[in-house]
């Protein structure tokens, strides 16, 4: 492409974006469309017309997965690698591709057309596997239709061309309740939260809420918070922290001249085996915006944000269609629901590939334009969030349960569930069963309820919240989802008694590796020395002494890590040692020492290079190994 | 200054505002750090700093101090952690003591020596990480880094010039420069910035300079790094 025409698409877009620095993702993720890859000329023109250096811009786009500053082919593909879609068999659909196309895994093809590498969990879990072709999702593969898409690709048809059925993706809802049940009405839910204010000085009071956010004295939202407080409603988002005191913050903090409140969404459902955001926003679009609204009435927000994972980039023109009906029917923008005064719109970023941007405050870095590594804290979103200013970052389901709440009152909400835990939870169930896809149950239903209902056999394990979260053996299928036992974001992967439990831990193992941002150290080199021990294991030369070397490990991202992603990278090794060691003996050659040098396995190199596998290529190892 | 708290049993001063760190430096307690340098903002990566604040632990470099709080620092298990991540900065990169320009100088190999590693321990990753020697008075060796950021906050809050910056992610994070070659000789980077005083280990080097001082006679073989900080701590760095 030539630099004059890339300097016309950056152009285009940079203007498109108000020359604002602060949505470079954006910009970046828009230029790469239009040029498949960030050409060095596209950084040249964007260093002008945004006015920052162009470190800053290299250093934006070296952070996020799907931004290429290298040619990446013409065509983009990316297999989810998540353990469902390895159990459903990717590998075969990504050497099938590979072979078709004549192109190494990783690699770009000879004449620059295509690609094909590995990617993070997509969040189609239930209908694996799965690919992303230049960022469009792309499910339920067999070999047939890899065949279709390889010719495709090498008869260079556009993506737009390419059959409609390659890019549906399935709801899947098998359990509804009150929000995958719900046919709330668009705007049904402000007008209940609207009609709860005490009537005198409605107007005036609201008016105020929305653009002063004046903490006291203002019935409508106050009462908004009041209900809430007595739904006792809890964060979706796996940390569980109670809805009203962030939002209460929110209103709270002081606001600085020229500031505003902002209210933001989560839905960078980045925690492999959850995919119920992903539904939420397709088929309940209007209840999500609608409990976006409502939090901004609630704490007094006049700007929002839905942070899309870039996984889900094909939702966007659905997403922002939804919103364009949203302000015309007055559900969004000025004068909402024609209260004078009563002001709120968002727009939709998204994201390009890191799952660390699902922690609130790498969210909000990105959001401004910037690397996705967790802020210090404090001071917490709540006071200091977007752009300094006071910011709610609440995951997709809250806001969809707040709009029930708002409609049908907290003490409706909070008598479903259990005592500690109000509402009910959607699942994203997928592995090992019969009918994978969404339940959403009360809080406290069992772990063997759940595995009942969506037709699992000869269960032996359930990975409940993802790699970050908990693994449980048949021991424990009667403890029950909820704060007070296991909480979880929403994943439900089940593994029966053909898997091998130490596979999924490497997986999950080798995802935090790649995940890591690599700002603080423990993380950084820890979960990449964690990888190693489990490579060192897989490949058969692990010795007890690893075993120790887990456990100190764990220990030093517990204590030292910047944020979540490294306090809990070890979880799914400690679980599936303590609850599945079999799986690890079995690779334990001998019990004392065992060298972690295979010389056959070095001499794989030297095999490839010179295309010889007969026995005199290899040596037979003291110690066994896979030789 | 009529608040304090208590680090390792000592009762410390310290004014509103001012992190942990900054309090206990002033007071003469060292805490083990390398990305924090007290002319900059904390950056807070490293974690060598890290203390036991009521039993939690956390950065101190970010951590504010607060009245009555009781931080621990010199404990066994704090500094068995601090030697760990010490030994994954050394087996992260390619750090070679002995043929070190800035060996007697550097920071992480002082702090090794003040937190007793007495080896690696972890298996070397042995990054390949050419060096970029474009410039006509400095030579960047980036097998040294650890990501500190030092030089990309000079840079930029000093110098006002930008010429350093992170880039990629995770193991992958690697220092970039300026210029649209990826070369410090296509920067405006002079000697002069202060950007090229900061480094803590040996990444930012003086060409035709080299072991002016003789091994022996360098900074923290005179004083190991720890000893009692009798000066303001506004000379560290190299």
């Amino acid at each position: 492409m030539h630099a004059e025409a890339v300097a016309g698409i950056v152009d285009r877009v940079v203007t498109r974006y108000r020359r604002d620095p602060t949505c470079m993702v954006q910009i970046l993720r828009e230029v790469q469309e239009a040029c498949d890859w960030i050409p060095p000329e596209a950084i040249d023109r964007m260093q002008t017309m945004l006015g920052v250096p162009r470190t800053k811009i290299e250093g934006v786009a070296g952070f996020y997965s799907f931004f290429y500053t290298r040619p990446r082919g013409k065509y983009r593909v990316l297999f989810s690698d998540n353990i469902t879609d390895r159990m459903l068999g990717n590998k075969a659909m990504m050497d099938r591709l590979c072979n078709n196309l004549w192109v190494e895994r990783g690699k770009v093809s000879e004449d620059g057309l295509v690609s094909v590498g590995k990617t993070a969990c997509t969040g189609m879990c239930d209908q694996g596997p799965a690919m992303l072709v230049n960022n469009y999702a792309v499910a339920g593969l067999t070999a047939e239709r890899i065949d279709k898409i390889a010719e495709l690709i090498r008869e260079r048809v556009p993506l737009a061309s390419w059959p409609a059925e390659f890019f549906r993706v399935e709801d899947n809802v098998r359990r509804a309740d009150i929000l995958l049940g719900s046919d709330l009405k668009p705007g049904d839910a402000l007008l209940a939260a609207r009609a709860r204010a005490p009537s005198d000085g409605l107007m005036a009071s609201n008016m105020r809420s929305w653009r002063e956010g004046l903490p006291t004295g203002l019935s409508g939202p106050i009462s908004m918070l009041d209900e809430i407080k007595r739904a006792n409603l809890r964060g979706r988002g796996g940390a569980g922290f109670t809805t009203a005191l962030k939002w209460e913050a929110c209103r709270n903090a002081p606001l600085k001249a020229g500031h505003q409140r902002i209210v933001v969404c989560n839905a960078d459902e980045g925690e492999p085996g959850t995919f119920k955001d992903r539904v939420l926003l397709q088929k309940y679009a209007d209840l999500v915006f609608e409990g976006m609204t409502v939090a901004a009435y609630a704490v007094g927000a006049t700007r929002g944000f839905l942070y899309l994972r870039g996984e889900y980039r094909y939702m966007l023109d659905h997403l922002n269609a939804v919103l364009a009906n949203r302000r015309r029917e007055k559900l969004l923008g000025s004068d909402i629901l024609g209260i004078p005064g009563a002001d709120f719109d968002l727009e939709i970023h998204v994201g390009a590939g890191a799952y660390v941007c699902g922690e609130e405050s790498a969210l909000i870095e990105s959001l401004e334009g910037k690397r996705g590594t967790p802020r210090n804290r404090p001071p917490f979103p709540v006071t200091n969030g977007y752009l300094d200013q006071p910011t709610i970052v609440n995951n997709v389901e809250t806001f969809a349960a707040a709009a029930m709440i708002a409609l049908n009152g907290g003490d409706w909400y909070a008598s479903i569930g259990t005592k500690h835990s109000a509402g009910t939870k959607i699942l994203s169930v997928s592995g090992d069963c019969a009918r994978p896809g969404l339940y959403e149950y009360p809080f406290g239903v069992s772990i063997r309820q759940v595995l009942a209902d969506c037709g699992a056999e000869n269960t032996q394990a359930v990975q409940v919240s993802g790699p970050s979260g908990i693994c449980v053996d048949e021991s424990e299928f009667d403890r029950c989802i909820g704060f007070e036992d296991i909480p979880t974001a929403g994943a439900f992967t089940v593994f029966n008694n053909t898997r091998d439990m130490f596979e999924v831990a490497r997986n999950y193992v080798h995802f935090f590796q790649h995940e890591s941002c690599g700002f603080c150290t423990p993380c950084r080199v820890g979960t990449s020395l964690l990888k190693n021990l489990m490579d060192k294991l897989h490949n058969g030369c692990g010795s007890p002494y690893d075993f120790t070397e887990i456990e100190k490990l764990n220990q030093l991202l517990q204590a030292m890590s910047h944020c979540g992603l490294g306090h809990t990278a070890c979880n799914p090794v400690l679980d599936t040692i303590a609850k599945f060691r079999p799986y690890y003996d079995k690779r334990m050659i001998q019990q004392d020492f065992t060298p972690a040098f295979d010389l056959d396995r070095a001499l794989a190199a030297a095999r490839q290079m010179t295309g010889r596998d007969d026995a005199a290529a290899h040596l037979t190892t003291e110690s066994g190994g896979e030789a | 200054m009529s608040q304090t708290f208590i680090i390792d049993g000592k009762t410390v001063p310290f004014e509103e505002g001012e992190t942990i760190i900054q309090a206990a430096t002033r007071a003469g307690v060292f805490i083990p750090h390398l990305c924090y340098h007290p002319e900059f903002k904390p950056h807070g990566s490293c974690k060598l700093c890290t203390v036991k604040v009521n039993g939690r632990q956390t950065a101190s470099c970010t951590m504010r101090a607060m009245a009555g709080m009781v931080v621990e620092s010199e404990t066994e298990e704090i500094n068995a952690e601090r030697r760990a991540l010490t030994q994954m900065l050394f087996v992260e990169g390619n750090h070679f003591c002995p043929s070190c320009e800035q060996s007697g100088n550097c920071q992480l190999q002082a702090t090794a020596y003040h937190l007793g590693m007495m080896s690696p321990h972890y298996d070397h990753f042995f990054p390949n990480r050419p060096v970029d020697a474009s410039h006509p008075e400095v030579l960047l060796d980036f097998n040294r880094c650890i990501l500190c950021s030092l030089c990309v906050r000079a840079s930029r809050d000093v110098d006002g010039k930008n010429v350093f910056a992170l880039s990629g992610r995770g193991i992958g994070t690697h220092l970039i420069v300026n210029a649209k070659s990826g070369q410090l000789a296509d920067t405006n980077f002079t000697l002069a910035d202060k950007a090229a005083q900061v480094c803590p280990v040996g990444v930012i080097l003086k060409k035709r300079k080299g072991f002016a001082v003789p091994i022996g006679e360098r900074k923290y073989d005179k004083a190991p790094i720890g000893a009692p900080i009798s000066e303001p701590a506004t000379t560290e760095g190299r």
